[in-house]
């Protein structure tokens, strides 16, 4: 029960309520996601332990990033909605800016370039993008009238299509994914009219084979490689294949926790990054699975509910388009190493070890809880 | 838009509510499509990838079985396996192969050459994740310097294995052959499995012969491997069965003292057991280090060997073709007088020469004025050519072909030695057959006294001897003493193997006349023995009768009057000297036969060679330790 419905069934606690707020609206935190959240980080350095060789320093690390990326949601939902609204286009314009510092001085390995170096660090601004971006429309779309026209959808457009392209060229697939998807999300959420919708698709599925004369070749063999892993089984088909393999040797009950054979003997490439649900899978099993959607799935429906009670459109696009684009995450993670997507570089969402995506996860879910937060002080 | 519609915050609230219900229906469908292909995988499909997971992760092994270790007669080991570490790349390990092989360079030195077969090898590789050997046999130094790089050389390895090692070296390489690595045509006749784990076959000789005894049976382990082939653990293990212990007729001391005494030549001695056929000793000088060809030679190496003018990768023992000379005067004398063409008193004038018609062709004596009176016991313990001219021209040559034909010439006689020869036995057919041309006395005349068509190899020679020592009975020559085996008592035992050997044993001798057995060997010991003695000198002091025959084998023709004077001839152009004989008369124990190549006479240089083997045979003595005055 949500403390709406709890006001509306039971109206003489209002005057409780708002003379000893509770702990949730003291910490502006939501109690829902957090255990969720805590839940699902439990099951990723669990399941870490095992993928990683039973390598705790692996976990530890996990472990620590999660602390970060906690403390960075706690600080996110102190901020309100508003005062982020007011520094997104500031923000966008530094985003922007660092992406094409990125192409001029970035540094990387394996012909993408993708991180900035600073003295004592180095980041991805393409992280950054992710909250930006969404941020950047939301508050775009939010003070024009709803559905937006098209001169504000194709607005919008350029904006998300920016960084978009200036990812794609690091090249990073998977982030521009992620980030046009976010945008996108707040447009489809802003109630953007169906015709504009199908035309879109129409226009996208035309403009297929142009993308792939644009794509690098590392990028087209993925593809091809998705079409027909067992044409190089032993070369870029071989991670698809024993990460399937590892799925379904799993079978429904798994081989036990530390116990898978692919996972453990190395048969299975990046199986503590990238390619993690293959070890939830041929360990924990298809049981191990469902547990892990489900927490996705619940994840996915309390942010979808806080997006929905949002007092104003910036605060609801802004939480429907980073709950679905962690969606997106969940879907183009598992559907690839299951051998339904191409292989792109999407992690599966705080369960894979590594990097800069669990913080900026975690800030999106700081700023989904300050929506949540702040609903009745904009109410009043 | 020309003028800005105002927002309706509740219509966009309900907008959003219904995009958003619309957005939570697609997460729930897409979530499904991943639970349906979850499903698919890991319950329609498990079945196909539990069995694909278990092939990833379980590999079959093989477990190569130890080789059978050589022994001689006295129980010496003579070939053993030691180990021996090489440097190993795994392919799947290692991402760029030429750089690992530079970097490997850069810290032990590997030539073009091993580079070259190391890619050869890894094209021929039978499985994967089978490591392949890049450099043999490395030192302290050389494993030190990579193990301390393993990290930056994945995929790089140092692999013991058990190799062959032939502690004598030399001294036994054209006696037992060695083991090489296997090759792929090999591979072709070899059964598959057996072999699956084996790298080393039998190239030459007894290791090539007893292969199938001495290999043993392949051992399997099912092992867990990691996706890089290293193994985590072992399932489960059949062991190999190791290939049986051989023991050799061969005497190890024996064959160290001849090849000392041939050091220097080139030459070839062959020694046999004549009551078993069992060869005591074989050596053909020069020889070379079979240990070199077992892990693969160098080139440069090779082409020392290959390109010496001695020849020493020339089995001469068993292969080398030389006219045996006055060596087979017993055989042809035996076959006039058995075949009762002369008697045994027949006697001659020789005046140095003999024609076929008057002022015709003079076939000469070795001796310029000849040996004046001479019957057949003089013409042989003397070797007065003459009488053999004389003797040759009165019988022609088919009792001759048909009687060294029963003593082992012109066939392969041995048991176990795959590369010996027939070499050539003339007849009249063969002439016909092989020169195009018919037979003429003038070849009676040669083959009587070993020159012309008739070659043979040391090993012939030291079998007819056997059989002369014999009296007729046949035994086979042979390396092989048995294959040892342990009862359940403990006591060791030899074991003949059945062996598929093309040759036949052969039919004994049988003389029309038993007695003239007698008739020859008495000739043959008054060969050492008498005073007129080609070989007297050699006989002098000996604890025990010995029955021999000189010979000298003329390598250049010598033209018609011409004068055969050593000193004048290159040395490769000198007569060959050659020896055969059996000791003790009354109880054979050792038959030998000498081939001196260039070496001149066979009085003077292969006879004292042959009484300082039978000697050490014989009395135990080392010649080289307590000289023997002859």
């Amino acid at each position: 029960m949500n403390s709406r419905e709890f006001e509306r069934y039971m109206p003489e606690a209002h005057d409780h309520l708002r003379t000893r707020p509770s702990l949730w609206s003291y910490t502006h935190l939501d109690g829902w996601l957090l255990i969720l959240l805590i839940l699902l980080c439990s099951f990723g350095l669990f399941v870490l332990y095992s993928a990683s060789g039973q390598d705790l320093g692996y976990v530890i690390r996990q472990a620590i990033r999660m602390a970060a990326g906690f403390f960075v949601m706690i600080v996110l939902a102190q901020l309100t909605p508003r005062f982020l609204g007011r520094w997104a286009p500031w923000l966008y314009v530094i985003g922007i800016g660092l992406l094409v510092a990125v192409i001029l001085f970035g540094v990387g390995a394996k012909g993408a370039q993708r991180w900035l170096a600073l003295p004592g660090f180095r980041f991805q601004p393409s992280e950054i993008m992710k909250l930006v971006l969404p941020l950047t429309v939301a508050f775009f779309l939010a003070h024009r009238p709803l559905p937006p026209s098209i001169k504000h959808v194709f607005i919008s457009l350029v904006l998300i299509g920016l960084p978009t392209v200036l990812i794609m060229k690091q090249p990073d697939l998977g982030t521009s994914l992620l980030i046009a998807s976010s945008g996108i999300f707040v447009l489809l959420l802003s109630g953007i009219r169906w015709r504009y919708i199908f035309s879109a698709v129409g226009v996208a599925g035309a403009a297929l084979p142009g993308l792939w004369a644009v794509m690098k070749d590392y990028q087209k063999q993925r593809v091809l490689t998705f079409l027909d892993p067992e044409s190089d089984p032993l070369g870029s088909g071989w991670n698809i294949i024993q990460s399937k393999t590892a799925i379904g040797s799993g079978g429904v009950y798994g081989k036990g926790w530390l116990s898978g054979t692919q996972s453990q003997l190395d048969f299975l490439p990046e199986s503590h990054t990238d390619f993690i649900i293959a070890v939830v899978a041929e360990e924990l099993g298809l049981i191990g699975v469902l547990i892990l959607l489900s927490l996705y799935l619940l994840i996915i429906a309390r942010g979808l509910v806080i997006a929905a009670q949002a007092p104003d459109s910036f605060g609801r696009l802004l939480a429907g388009s980073l709950i679905l684009t962690f969606f997106v995450y969940v879907f183009v993670n598992i559907g690839m190493v299951s051998g339904l997507l191409p292989v792109v570089g999407v992690p599966l969402p705080l369960v894979s070890y590594g990097g800069t995506s669990i913080v900026t996860l975690m800030a999106g879910f700081g700023i989904i809880m300050s929506i949540h937060s702040y609903r009745t002080m904009l109410l009043k | 838009m020309a003028t800005e519609r105002l927002k309706d915050h509740s219509k966009e609230s309900r907008t959003f509510k219904i995009r958003a219900i619309l957005a939570f229906a697609v997460v729930v469908s897409l979530l499904l499509v991943l639970i349906v292909r979850m499903f698919y995988l890991q319950v329609v499909e498990h079945e196909r990838f539990a069995a694909m997971s278990e092939d990833n992760r379980v590999q079959l092994q093989p477990v190569p079985p130890n080789r059978g270790l050589i022994y001689d007669r006295n129980g010496v080991l003579l070939a053993d396996n030691r180990p021996s570490y090489s440097v190993t790349i795994l392919k799947e390990e290692v991402k760029d192969l030429d750089k690992t092989l530079a970097d490997l360079r850069d810290l032990i030195p590997i030539t073009d050459k091993e580079v070259l077969r190391f890619k050869k090898r890894l094209r021929q590789r039978r499985r994967s994740f089978e490591s392949v050997p890049v450099r043999f046999r490395l030192n302290e130094q050389e494993i030190a310097t990579i193990s301390v790089n393993y990290h930056r050389l994945p995929g790089v390895r140092v692999e013991a294995e058990l190799i062959r090692h032939y502690p004598y070296g030399e001294t036994l390489v054209h006696a037992m052959g060695y083991v090489g690595r296997i090759n792929e045509a090999e591979l072709q006749r070899v059964d598959e499995r057996n072999y699956s784990a084996t790298h080393y076959i039998g190239k030459l000789g007894i290791e090539k012969f007893y292969e199938d005894q001495l290999h043993g049976e392949v051992g399997f382990q099912k092992v867990e491997t990691n996706a890089r082939g290293r193994v985590m653990r072992v399932l489960e293990r059949t062991d190999p069965q190791p290939g049986k212990d051989i023991q050799l007729h061969l005497d190890i001391r024996l064959q160290q003292i001849t090849e000392r005494l041939l050091e220097g030549r080139r030459a070839s001695v062959v020694a046999i057991d004549p009551k078993t056929g069992g060869i005591l000793t074989l050596v053909s000088k020069p020889g070379y280090d079979p240990n070199l060809f077992v892990t693969g030679i160098s080139s440069k190496d090779y082409e020392a060997l290959r390109d010496s003018r001695d020849l020493p990768l020339f089995n001469r023992a068993i292969r080398g073709g030389y006219p045996p000379g006055s060596t087979v005067k017993p055989i042809t004398a035996l076959a006039a007088i058995d075949t009762g063409v002369v008697s045994p008193g027949y006697t001659i004038f020789d005046p140095g020469w003999y024609t076929l018609t008057k002022g015709g062709r003079k076939y000469r004596d070795w001796k310029k004025f000849g040996h004046g009176r001479v019957n057949m016991n003089e013409a042989i313990s003397q070797s007065c050519d003459t009488w053999f001219y004389d003797v040759a021209h009165k019988m022609g040559v088919d009792p001759m072909s048909d009687y060294l034909g029963r003593f082992g010439f012109g066939s392969v006689t041995s048991l176990d030695l795959p590369e010996a020869l027939g070499q050539i036995l003339p007849s009249k057919e063969w002439k016909k057959r092989r020169r195009k041309e018919s037979w003429y006395t003038g070849d009676s005349l040669n083959l009587s006294i070993g020159q012309g068509f008739l070659v043979s190899t040391p090993l012939q020679l030291a079998t007819a001897t056997a059989v002369i020592a014999n009296r007729g009975k046949w035994v086979q020559p042979r390396m092989l003493q048995g294959i040892k085996t342990e009862a359940e008592d403990g006591s060791q035992n030899l074991e003949m193997p059945e062996v598929t050997s093309v040759q036949l044993p052969r039919q004994d001798v049988v003389l029309n006349q038993e007695k003239n057995w007698d008739v020859i060997i008495k000739s043959m010991h008054d060969v050492m023995h008498s005073e007129t003695g080609t070989a007297r000198l050699s006989g002098a002091g000996a604890q025990y009768k010995i029955a021999g025959k000189t010979g000298t084998a003329q390598v250049v023709g010598i033209k018609q009057d011409e004068e055969y004077d050593a000193e004048k001839l290159a040395e490769i152009h000198r007569d060959h000297a050659l020896f055969v004989a059996f000791a003790p008369i009354d109880d054979p124990q050792i038959a030998i036969s000498v081939v001196v190549e260039n070496g001149g006479g066979g009085s003077s240089t292969a006879a004292p060679i042959a009484r300082k083997i039978m000697d050490a045979y014989l009395l135990g003595t080392d010649p080289l330790l307590d000289e023997i005055e002859l």
